[in-house]
């Protein structure tokens, strides 16, 4: 009898022991930079709060790229980290390799379908079981301009692209660059899906970059979006070829250039260098309805060991948070992904971004973005990127544009 | 034993490199076939699947781009490369006072890596800073050299930069061809009377002959492998207009998850180089059997 107690109180002391394995999380991310490095080190200091013990593991470099080779390696030697910095299609691609754990038990004790857009809960969810936690919500079809040269030349905010062809018109007689622009693919993929969503509309959007439908890809309202295309080349100074996006940013900010069309990051741009919203410059919404997002968020791998299974279960509680989801997207000039939380320390563009997030989830026009690789995996949305960029940096016609953007797509599948 | 020793010695201390070489180079590219036969995405994939990924390849526009730059680039560079190389050379073997320094200044661009030589042409060539800006500044108002910002012409800021990195190196390789003809010959010739010009084209250069090979050769594989000046000049753009084989088989490994397309255009770009290489070593061999 003693020895049975004996044994009953040992596995109590094992079961106990589980339940209060010290949280542990190993980290991989590429958020490195200034800004990002604080947003990060934001969670890092929750997560520590906690009673957890985080590895850090940045990765810096390519935009992401030497990250994931970094975690290719480390899934294919059987070790993978706790919570990975994915997006988008990527997580569910990593999703069918076997790899992505299952994180419903807190995502249902927390309530994450209550407070998430649909569409972007529909992200972080693998067949139904949610895998991954999102972080903030970063609009694409943003236009900044500079507010002393819009006045200077009587425009308003352009809210149809014939308005905003007609401003580029008045401003490049005026001898200012209408579009500040900087040369690199992805740069012209963001001008692309912007033009592409004001003038196919929301569900033309859904149909040609999530449905990847043919005849919407080769549609004339498809023409159309690569004329007006044709018509932002002429309203780029002729210097633009390889040009970061900041560089661009800061030729809006010295009023050598009248707008750019470009995430909400470039809003950090403006604010580090002290300029106000709504005074020095202006940010709205590209001519047309709905609203293109690009969500960071954390993919949680498979990993052993309670001590990892509970240090991903608090990270992941952690991360969709109000607490940190408030202080890190102040941090970063994005928004919160939960709907729930007050904006009362956001800027006039964060309340205008979260407003539009509200109404056009509300309305089905809470779309992904394609250039930044919320809508389609890396070969078919590079595909599209080729067409688009090989229209802009040539002389292609509309029609042919049309027609190899249907091939690549085919060819990429 | 100490006689064993002494008989396998050679190859005891060959063997792990031996052993390296045919894991990481024969290994891999048999590793590398077989993935192009594949579907293989985000990871590798192990089933066969016949020839999809060379016919998405050469389906592609981008890939016949870049094609096509490889062939540009690898023709005007080599070419030029080595013309101005030998001229160099010749010009220096003129028995000049300060032909040491001169030797180190034309030499040196090799010192530097492609990243740098990259970066330092992107701002020299760069419209708004660089010669084009300066030129402006004198007053030339309509003076216009854009290659670089010109999708038709970025190709040839790619084998400017090559030709200035590599050229002060063929120099240096033709200089020890000139050095190493037997001056009795050359000396034979003046006293008969001959034109320095045709002693240099009867005599010297063609007795040059395997440095002309062993030139084209090293600029060949480096013009074949150019992938840090492309990401450095140009990053292949405008647009893809100077994406080379390299830099698209990147795209498609790192950026894109295609491991199958790049698995694919790994094996054609190795197809270019046998091509060149295997004449050359079946050359070699022969002229040894003999």
């Amino acid at each position: 009898m003693k020895r049975l107690a004996l044994s009953v109180s040992a596995a109590a002391l094992v079961v106990a022991n589980a339940a209060y394995a010290e949280p542990k999380a190993e980290v991989l991310h590429w958020w490195t930079s200034g800004g990002e490095a604080k947003s990060v080190a934001v969670l890092q200091k929750e997560f520590a709060d906690n009673g957890g013990t985080w590895t850090d593991m940045p990765v810096a470099g390519g935009g992401g790229d030497a990250a994931m080779t970094a975690l290719r390696a480390r899934v294919l030697s059987g070790n993978a980290p706790t919570a990975v910095q994915l997006k988008g299609p990527a997580i569910q691609e990593w999703y069918e390799e076997g790899v992505l754990a299952d994180i419903s038990s807190v995502a249902e004790a927390e309530g994450w379908a209550d407070v998430l857009p649909a569409s972007i809960a529909a992200h972080m969810k693998c067949e139904g079981s949610w895998c991954a936690a999102p972080v903030n919500v970063h609009r694409v079809d943003w236009i900044w301009a500079n507010a002393d040269v819009l006045e200077a030349n009587g425009i308003e905010m352009p809210t149809t692209w014939e308005d905003f062809n007609a401003a580029a018109d008045k401003l490049q007689a005026a001898g200012i660059i209408p579009l500040a622009h900087g040369g690199q693919a992805w740069q012209d993929a963001t001008v692309f899906e912007a033009v592409a969503l004001g003038i196919l509309g929301p569900d033309g959007f859904r149909k040609a970059f999530v449905d990847l439908d043919e005849a919407t890809l080769t549609s004339p309202e498809m023409v159309a979006v690569f004329d007006q295309m044709r018509k932002m080349r002429g309203y780029v100074d002729p210097n633009f070829p390889g040009r970061d996006w900041n560089l661009a940013t800061a030729m809006v900010m010295n009023g050598e250039a009248a707008f750019q069309i470009m995430g909400d990051w470039a809003k950090g741009e403006f604010l580090a260098a002290g300029k106000a919203p709504g005074e020095d410059f202006l940010c709205a919404s590209v001519p047309g309805e709905g609203f293109l997002y690009n969500v960071d968020s954390f993919a949680m791998f498979d990993v052993d060991g309670d001590d990892n299974k509970a240090g991903q279960e608090l990270l992941a509680k952690l991360i969709v948070g109000p607490s940190f989801q408030k202080v890190f997207n102040l941090n970063k000039g994005s928004i919160p992904a939960r709907t729930d939380v007050a904006l009362d320390e956001f800027d006039s563009c964060a309340e205008l971004s979260a407003a539009d997030m509200q109404a056009s989830s509300d309305g089905g026009s809470l779309l992904p973005s394609y250039a930044h690789g919320m809508a389609l995996r890396g070969a078919q949305s590079g595909a599209i990127t080729d067409v688009v960029t090989q229209h802009f940096n040539s002389d292609m016609s509309s029609e042919e544009a049309v027609k190899q953007l249907a091939a690549a797509v085919a060819n990429s599948l | 034993m100490s006689k064993w020793i002494e008989d396998h010695l050679p190859k005891v201390v060959l063997a792990p490199s031996f052993i390296a070489v045919l894991v990481f180079v024969y290994g891999f590219l048999i590793w590398t076939a077989w993935v192009s036969l594949t579907r293989s995405r985000l990871l590798p994939k192990y089933d066969i699947e016949g020839v999809i990924q060379y016919k998405r390849l050469f389906a592609a526009p981008r890939w016949d781009v870049a094609m096509n730059n490889l062939f540009l680039f690898g023709a005007l560079f080599i070419v030029i490369s080595m013309v101005l190389g030998l001229l160099l050379a010749i010009l220096l073997d003129q028995n000049i006072r300060t032909e040491g320094a001169i030797r180190t200044i034309y030499l040196y661009p090799m010192a530097l890596s492609m990243i740098v030589t990259g970066t330092a042409w992107k701002w020299i060539l760069n419209p708004g800073l660089g010669i084009e800006a300066m030129v402006r500044s004198w007053g030339f108002e309509n003076f216009r050299f854009d290659w670089l910002v010109n999708p038709d012409m970025a190709i040839y800021t790619i084998v400017l930069a090559a030709i200035w990195q590599s050229s002060g190196f063929v120099m240096a390789l033709f200089l020890a061809g000139l050095r190493s003809v037997d001056t009795e010959i050359i000396r034979a010739a003046q006293v008969d009377g001959i034109p320095t010009w045709r002693v240099y084209s009867a005599i010297i250069i063609p007795s040059m002959a395997p440095i002309f090979l062993s030139a084209f050769i090293v600029l060949a594989h480096l013009a074949i492998k150019s992938f840090d000046l492309v990401i450095a000049l140009t990053g292949g753009g405008p647009g893809f207009a100077t994406d080379l084989p390299a830099t698209y088989m990147y795209a498609m490994a790192f950026s894109r998850g295609d491991i199958g397309q790049a698995a694919s255009s790994a094996m054609i770009m190795m197809g270019v180089v046998f091509t060149i290489v295997v004449p050359y070593l079946y050359s070699e061999l022969r002229a040894k059997n003999d």
